[in-house]
């Protein structure tokens, strides 16, 4: 449970990194983090006390595996979440990047030509 | 036989948009060649599609509950319907409009890409390929936001990502806590379950966590703040398939699937989104009456328009949500127009405010009938399409004893009307200024789009007891039906 809850710390830290600071990166920076922790938080649903990787030996039969292991399925979605994050943190970094060519600040207070 | 072709809608634009990067800039006449034709070609499949009875296809031959299955049910073909009409035509536009821009090969591989995400979530029946498909679509609307790389336009395109970013975190959680109740991520398998096995407290914090996620993709009062600033700042065409189709897809039949089919509808979230529809139309009307800029007074309309759509869906009743339903094909529809035409304007112009323009019903003929088709069908004049939807949701409301909600709908129907007469007393009527004598009418591929979505805005009003029955009222059956949608994927 309270593995769970750090987790969720860590969703809210993200959070508050994202909503207080102003310096761009920073909120990218609280974007990955809030990443980490939704990736986190699917892992340990799969997690089970004691658990095998979900890989069939040569020696191991069905039934043993899948009373055993961890279950596989959220893993398969963290990868796929891992990878859409890597493209979105790709885009907000080239954005940042053409933003402070354009606005000569990393400022979001000064950011802020779209008003109204 | 149809059945066979249904991932098609998927792979065909992920397929174009991958091929036509290949392309060189020389090529660039061949690149709109590949693309109208797997436009058509798309076209052509949902037509075939329109009136087919359900069926579900088992990606791969898995079967539910282990495989992904892709649902054809009458919501689907209608979102699909409105998502790729709107596309073509928008299409169509952007080859001339797309000229002041610098890389048009890269545009219609993101465009391709957004219209592939958009078809795979109103066609898929599994949670998280809903969220990848999604997430496939925002990703490149937002490069499509900040295209013209001019400060603002980033400005807009940033905020939008990291606003479209949280709302994916939230939904990718609820869909975990949604897993780690059930154990299975396939929508009717989870409707099933869901309903046969209670109301268990996760499911209204995954609920809760969906409706703030996927409201902010469909601009939601208080999730809008992304809206006004993007919207304005896309290119043409894109304002018009984000403003049209892209808050529809991702937002409002997002929630559609997951309220009505997934997790059952409770009193509460009927509440809800009926209490999030109000707040949308009353605070985007409120805050478009006052703009100056045409796009941002368009796409402030936009949030107003939505929440009419989530308070006939959030009614709950036939007439509610077939309301809902008429009224998001509608909006699709002039909402798109009106967006062509301010680009229309921008691109003979080269302005976006309205008090710079004035007169320009001499110089630009079509552009400007067909916007005032558009602004009298947005604030609901007969015999236009959006008379007719908006006369249905008022009329669901009196019938379920919300005077005051239905008070407050016609107030706001007023709002815009006054808003859009300020539109066209600038923009179209008045006088001319000096610079724009020289404004031209637009090229004849831009205006055949802007004459087909207005002939659509008042065929869709007009000729509605011809397809209504069909595209829209078995629609609606379909949302209220949760058995059949289970039966439909699980047999």
């Amino acid at each position: 449970m309270t593995i769970y809850l750090m987790c969720l710390f860590l969703f809210a830290m993200g959070l508050y990194c994202l909503v207080a600071k102003r310096h761009l990166i920073k909120k990218i920076i609280g974007v990955a983090i809030l990443d980490y922790a939704v990736n986190l938080f699917l892992v340990l649903i799969g997690y089970k006390e004691g658990g095998v990787p979900p890989i069939l030996f040569k020696d191991m039969s069905q039934q043993v595996l899948s009373r055993q292991s961890v279950d596989p399925l959220p893993q398969a979605l963290v990868l796929t979440s891992i990878v859409i994050g890597l493209g979105v943190l790709i885009m907000m970094v080239s954005i940042a990047l053409r933003l402070y060519e354009k606005y000569k600040t990393f400022d979001t207070s000064e950011i802020s030509r779209l008003k109204g | 036989m149809i059945q066979q072709f249904y991932p098609l809608l998927v792979a065909i634009p992920l397929g174009t948009a991958f091929l036509v990067l290949l392309f060189p800039q020389s090529l660039t006449r061949v690149v709109e060649g590949i693309v109208i034709i797997s436009k058509v070609i798309l076209l052509l499949i949902i037509i075939a599609l329109i009136g087919h009875a359900p069926f579900s296809y088992f990606v791969g031959k898995w079967v539910p509950p282990i495989g992904i299955t892709l649902v054809s049910d009458y919501i689907s073909t209608l979102l699909l319907l409105v998502i790729n009409s709107v596309g073509i035509l928008s299409l169509l536009y952007s080859f001339e409009y797309m000229e002041m821009y610098t890389s048009k090969i890269r545009f219609y591989a993101l465009f391709m890409l957004m219209v592939a995400g958009m078809n795979g979530v109103v066609i898929t029946g599994d949670m998280f390929n809903l969220f990848v498909f999604l997430e496939i679509a925002t990703i490149s609307s937002y490069a499509l936001v900040g295209f013209g790389c001019e400060s603002e336009e980033l400005e807009a395109s940033f905020k939008y990502m990291i606003l479209g970013s949280v709302s994916s975190t939230f939904i990718l959680l609820g869909i975990a806590i949604i897993y780690s109740t059930f154990g299975t991520l396939n929508m009717a398998d989870l409707a099933n379950l869901i309903s046969v096995g209670g109301k268990n407290k996760s499911i209204l914090f995954a609920e809760v966590l969906f409706i703030m996620g996927f409201g902010l993709k469909g601009a939601m009062v208080p999730f809008h703040a992304w809206l006004p600033d993007a919207h304005p700042s896309a290119p043409a065409p894109i304002s018009a398939m984000l403003s049209g189709v892209l808050i529809k897809a991702c937002g409002i039949y997002a929630i559609i699937r997951v309220s009505y089919h997934v997790i059952g509808m409770t009193p509460l979230i009927h509440l809800i989104l009926m209490s999030l529809g109000v707040l949308s139309m009353v605070v985007g009307v409120l805050l478009a009456v006052g703009q100056w800029d045409f796009k941002r007074l368009l796409a402030y309309h936009s949030i107003s328009q939505m929440g009419y759509v989530m308070v006939g869906i959030g009614l709950g009743t036939p007439l509610g949500i077939l309301g809902g339903l008429f009224h998001l094909m509608n909006h699709a529809f002039f909402k798109s127009l009106l967006f062509l035409c301010s680009g229309a304007i921008e691109y003979s112009t080269g302005t976006r405010n309205l008090k710079e323009m004035g007169g320009l019903f001499k110089r630009m003929p079509v552009t400007s009938t067909t916007c005032s088709i558009a602004s009298l069908s947005i604030s609901g004049i007969p015999p236009f399409n959006g008379f007719w939807s908006k006369l249905i949701i008022i009329i669901a409301l009196v019938q379920r004893e919300f005077y005051a909600l239905a008070a407050i709908t016609v107030c706001v129907s007023f709002l815009t009307l006054v808003s859009f007469i300020k539109v066209q007393r600038y923009s179209i009527f008045g006088d001319l200024p000096e610079k724009m004598k020289r404004a031209k009418e637009i090229p004849i591929l831009m205006r055949t789009t802007l004459v087909i979505l207005a002939i659509l805005c008042i065929v869709t009003g007009v000729l509605y007891p011809f397809f209504g029955n069909t595209v829209l009222e078995m629609a609606r059956d379909a949302i209220m039906d949760q058995q059949k949608y289970i039966h439909l994927v699980l047999r």
